[in-house]
């Protein structure tokens, strides 16, 4: 076991243990963010940059401070290691760069895109990007393609974390998709229109941290905060059938994987549970899905919080526009 | 003139054939280094003659052969970095096109030294004909015994393999490089682990540039001793540095390290002057990647001491009054150059260039760009420049490999030591919009 100070919380951990995974065990404000990082997928990581902080020192035998700041999801944790996140003012810099980057070419159509309420990037620039933008320039454009009669590719929103290629990679036997072109030209794409439809495809739905690619079957169905994300499960032949449904009344809008509080699922889920087992009877039901109080997902469906049982009437909660 | 090493027979006659770059002592220092040192010896020998990486980042070469995993259960493997693409920079073309035995004598002499039975040339794509002269080279090799198993009787094996690259600039980066030569795409790995630990198939490499190869030929044959007498402090030896821009005679010059920059701009035996008796502007001295010098900083540091061709004098002031001695690509502005549109043209390579893996490159180049193209063309405003600045700060060591801060050195760069020539830009559209570049026919060309 190796100790590692992240803004000032110490915490021991396993060798091998990258800085990421030991904040995630220490949880709360300081875990960096994540947008192309995957614990499930082996690889993945080091991309996106959202996630950098700053070694102040580098351990025990070798006190220097790392000269650069580092990808947290990719370095590993030494005995000794002392990390800042939130502490430091430059890593909150990088990262507001790293969101003002990611933005620059995104279509923000969040109005119209169905992972709106449960996007990463949303979460992502609400919480360190900057309102208004300095980017006068066009934006990329590509035309929106159907990889597949399932699967919905908006390649605007891509921000290239890789995640769906190396789930394909990992998940499937061939991955028939892939990073076109380079520089701010790559795109994902099938190359002549091949169609993503192999067995447990439908996972890229869900490690896709923006919504590049989206379900066909859920499409324009309903917001996600007007569903009711419901635990269930099933006897499936082909994956542990532990899924989430998002049920609204008594009709199932769509199924997806049990995602945990850093966006990532439990167990990938087969094609057949996701995209075709939309009946309630199909499953078992059991019981509400946590969702953290800051999501919009929780909103006007679970009143967990201790501060507050009754839910107060409109006006009363508006602040008085009148002073 | 200094001494002469690398070049010392570049103009005789048939000196690309085995037989006559064996008359003038080739192949001595690999028979020398196979037959008559062990390994440990040469590792030593180089690192004793301090021969730094010429590929740009002047890295210890007998180090980094140091850093290999000698506990790995996998082949060693010696990678020659020949996918020379940085703009500015054409020295080890030269070298390989007019002197190719000089190469694969240096790899039969480094590949000894770590150990390893394959070597890799990975030769950049535009490089086509490079790699017919190099695969004749190796068959001379070949049929003369230096190559295959049981090199000259010692008992040593080595191929040699020559990989065409597929016209990427990113596949210089050594990690990106080991990709493409997997068969990958070529985008740079995350480090650690370092080649040298988990390069190659998985496999302890050494990556190292054609020059730098070439130079441990070099190094054997007039000792170590005698090599690191050449050159100034910590800068040993010679360096071949290609010289272009607005000069009387652009090419390849070997120059011993530390001679004066002014020496070697307006000394007849090297760039001869400025073009036209014209005046200098700035001088980007090692290759396009590395900060621009303006022209009173070129010849004398900040502090007023001569400022020398070597990896310290060059790098003197950091990067507020210095630059980098870089891959020696010594590119001569005169003063009838424009820096914004050099800036652009430079942004515009690297936005191409870039591999798009990760954010503040893949986004920030292309950002770069689209503003430097319109101040350029006259459409600019005041806060572009301030902006350009900024987005530069933050690509500059956020990426994963170096490409992210050779994109945003040269523009900030140029704005910190011209920026009234952005700012003219700004506030004269109009004349910005009418000035004719010219055609290619005002460069001769």
């Amino acid at each position: 076991m190796i100790k590692i100070t992240i803004d000032n919380i110490t915490a021991e951990v396993p060798e091998g243990t990258t800085i990421l995974q030991a904040a995630r065990q220490i949880g709360g404000d300081i875990v960096p963010p994540t947008m192309c990082y995957y614990s499930k997928l082996k690889g993945t990581g080091g991309k996106c940059r959202t996630c950098l902080v700053k070694v102040v020192k580098g351990s025990e035998a070798d006190p220097r401070p790392m000269p650069k700041l580092v990808a947290s999801c990719s370095t590993l944790a030494q005995d000794g290691m002392v990390v800042e996140n939130t502490l430091s003012q430059e890593v909150m810099d990088a990262r507001k760069a790293i969101v003002e980057f990611l933005l620059i070419n995104h279509p923000l159509d969040c109005p119209v895109c169905d992972q709106a309420g449960e996007c990463d990037l949303q979460n992502l620039s609400y919480k360190h990007g900057v309102e208004g933008t300095r980017y006068e320039e066009d934006r990329r454009e590509f035309d929106v393609i159907d990889i597949g009669d399932k699967i919905k590719l908006h390649m605007n929103r891509c921000i290239l974390c890789y995640r769906c290629v190396y789930t394909m990679n990992q998940l499937t036997d061939n991955r028939n998709h892939g990073v076109l072109f380079r520089g701010d030209a790559a795109e994902i794409g099938t190359y002549i229109k091949n169609t993503i439809e192999q067995e447990f495809s439908g996972n890229i739905i869900d490690v896709c941290p923006v919504g590049a690619l989206t379900d066909r079957t859920f499409r324009f169905k309903s917001r996600v905060w007007f569903l009711k994300p419901m635990d269930a499960h099933r006897d499936c032949p082909h994956c542990a059938g532990k899924v989430t449904v998002w049920e609204f009344g008594n009709q199932i809008y769509r199924v997806t994987g049990r995602k945990n509080e850093f966006g990532e699922v439990d167990d990938f889920i087969c094609n057949e549970c996701r995209f075709e087992k939309k009946d309630i009877h199909d499953w078992v039901i059991e019981g509400p899905r946590k969702i953290t109080p800051r999501s919009v997902i929780s909103q006007n469906h679970y009143r967990n919080t201790k501060k507050q049982s009754i839910i107060l009437p409109l006006d009363e909660k508006t602040e008085p526009q009148q002073q | 003139m200094g001494r002469k090493i690398l070049l010392e027979h570049i103009d005789v006659p048939g000196i690309n054939t085995f037989d006559v770059y064996r008359a003038h002592g080739g192949y001595k220092a690999a028979e020398k280094a196979l037959k008559e040192m062990s390994a440990a010896q040469v590792v030593e020998e180089v690192k004793s003659a301090g021969l730094r990486g010429r590929g740009g980042a002047g890295f210890p070469t007998g180090m980094k052969w140091s850093f290999l995993d000698k506990k790995s259960a996998n082949p060693t493997y010696l990678v020659c970095n020949a996918d020379e693409s940085e703009p500015g920079t054409f020295k080890d073309r030269y070298l390989m096109e007019h002197i190719p035995h000089m190469l694969i004598e240096g790899v039969i002499i480094s590949s000894y030294a770590i150990g390893c039975n394959t070597a890799y040339i990975y030769v950049r794509g535009e490089f086509k004909y490079i790699i017919g002269i190099l695969n004749k080279a190796i068959r001379e090799a070949h049929a003369n015994g230096f190559l295959g198993n049981n090199i000259q009787g010692s008992g040593f094996n080595l191929e040699i393999h020559v990989h065409s690259g597929a016209g990427a600039y990113i596949c210089g980066e050594e990690t990106a490089l080991l990709e493409s030569l997997e068969g990958k795409r070529g985008n740079p790995r995350l480090k650690p682990p370092f080649p040298a630990v988990k390069g190659l198939y998985e496999s302890p490499t050494v990556v190292n540039n054609v020059e730098t190869l070439a130079t441990v030929v070099g190094i054997i044959n007039i000792g170590a001793a005698t090599y690191a007498g050449i050159g100034v402090g910590k800068s040993s030896g010679t360096k071949l540095i290609s010289a272009c821009g607005n000069i009387n005679k652009p090419g390849v010059y070997e120059i011993e390290l530390g001679i004066p920059v002014e020496e070697f701009i307006y000394s007849d035996v090297y760039c001869g002057g400025i073009k036209d008796g014209k005046k200098l502007k700035a001088v980007i001295p090692g290759g396009s990647s590395v900060p621009i010098l303006p022209q009173n900083l070129v010849c004398k540091t900040a502090n007023g001491d001569v400022r020398l061709m070597s990896y310290e004098s060059l790098a003197d002031g950091g990067f507020q009054t210095g630059s980098m001695l870089g891959s020696g690509g010594f590119i001569v502005l005169d003063e009838d150059a424009c820096v914004v549109r050099h800036t652009y043209t430079l942004a515009r390579f690297y936005r191409h260039e870039s591999c798009g893996q990760c954010s503040p490159c893949r986004e920030g180049t292309g950002w770069m760009e689209k503003v430097l193209y319109r101040i350029e063309n006259g459409e600019g405003r005041m806060h572009d420049i301030d902006l350009l600045v900024n987005i530069s700060k933050n690509i500059e060591g956020n990426t994963i490999c170096p490409l992210g801060d050779a994109a945003a050195w040269p523009v900030a760069a140029a704005i910190r030591h011209f920026r009234h020539e952005f700012e003219f830009h700004v506030k004269h559209p109009e004349i910005v919009k009418n000035i004719d570049h010219g055609s290619l026919e005002k460069f001769n060309i």
